[in-house]
């Protein structure tokens, strides 16, 4: 049985993905305001029913999600973001 | 000790622009009477909501920036209360940041309407 299963052969070469490395993109283009007047950009970090992505989703740091919350929070109240949707995007 | 704030409000799109007007003279009026200072002021005209607020689908945005002692905050919100015409509003501290951005973007727009 041993053997059989060294024998196995893919047909397609199982791919190992290489793990792009995640960033945040505040930090690397030093943005320091978050502007919830921009629902275009705040679109990034949101999903399809309008919820805030997780971090270890968009890679963006501690300090950084914690004012993406907040702008989007903002932009909610002013009817700029919808609380729910479908098929935002 | 004066901070910067920031504050929009949505007003009702059944007002003509004349009443607008007089609304936002009487906020602006409500900021400068208790010692606040008007930096930069914005209209951003009727625009949709993105959810429907006491049944209306649409309202007047105005944003006004401005610098005042933290007392006249309360007043300036029960004012927005006590008014009808008046649907949300939004009123926050600028860290300073925030105030770098919004100079920022002011002169940009400047030098955009210099150029045309």
């Amino acid at each position: 049985m041993g053997q059989n299963q060294s024998e196995i052969r893919y047909l397609t070469p199982p791919t190992v993905d290489i793990k792009k490395k995640k960033y945040c993109r505040f930090k690397k283009n030093k943005i320091k305001y978050i502007d919830y007047k921009d629902p275009e950009f705040l679109k990034k970090f949101l999903n399809e029913q309008g919820r805030i992505l997780p971090r270890r989703l968009t890679g963006t740091s501690l300090k950084y999600q914690r004012k993406v919350a907040t702008a989007v929070k903002r932009a909610r109240h002013l009817a700029i973001l919808p609380f729910v949707t479908d098929l935002m995007k | 000790m004066l901070n910067q704030y920031e504050t929009v409000f949505i007003t009702t799109p059944v007002l003509s622009e004349a009443q607008m007007k007089e609304a936002v003279e009487k906020f602006k009026g409500i900021i400068t009477d208790n010692g606040g200072e008007i930096v930069h002021e914005e209209n951003w005209g009727l625009k949709k909501l993105a959810y429907p607020i006491q049944k209306k689908s649409t309202g007047f945005y105005y944003l006004i920036e401005f610098k005042a002692p933290g007392n006249l905050i309360d007043k300036l919100e029960t004012q927005y209360r006590r008014d009808e015409r008046v649907l949300r509003f939004l009123t926050f501290r600028m860290e300073k940041h925030a105030v770098e951005y919004a100079q920022k973007k002011r002169t940009k727009l400047e030098q955009q309407k210099k150029e045309e």
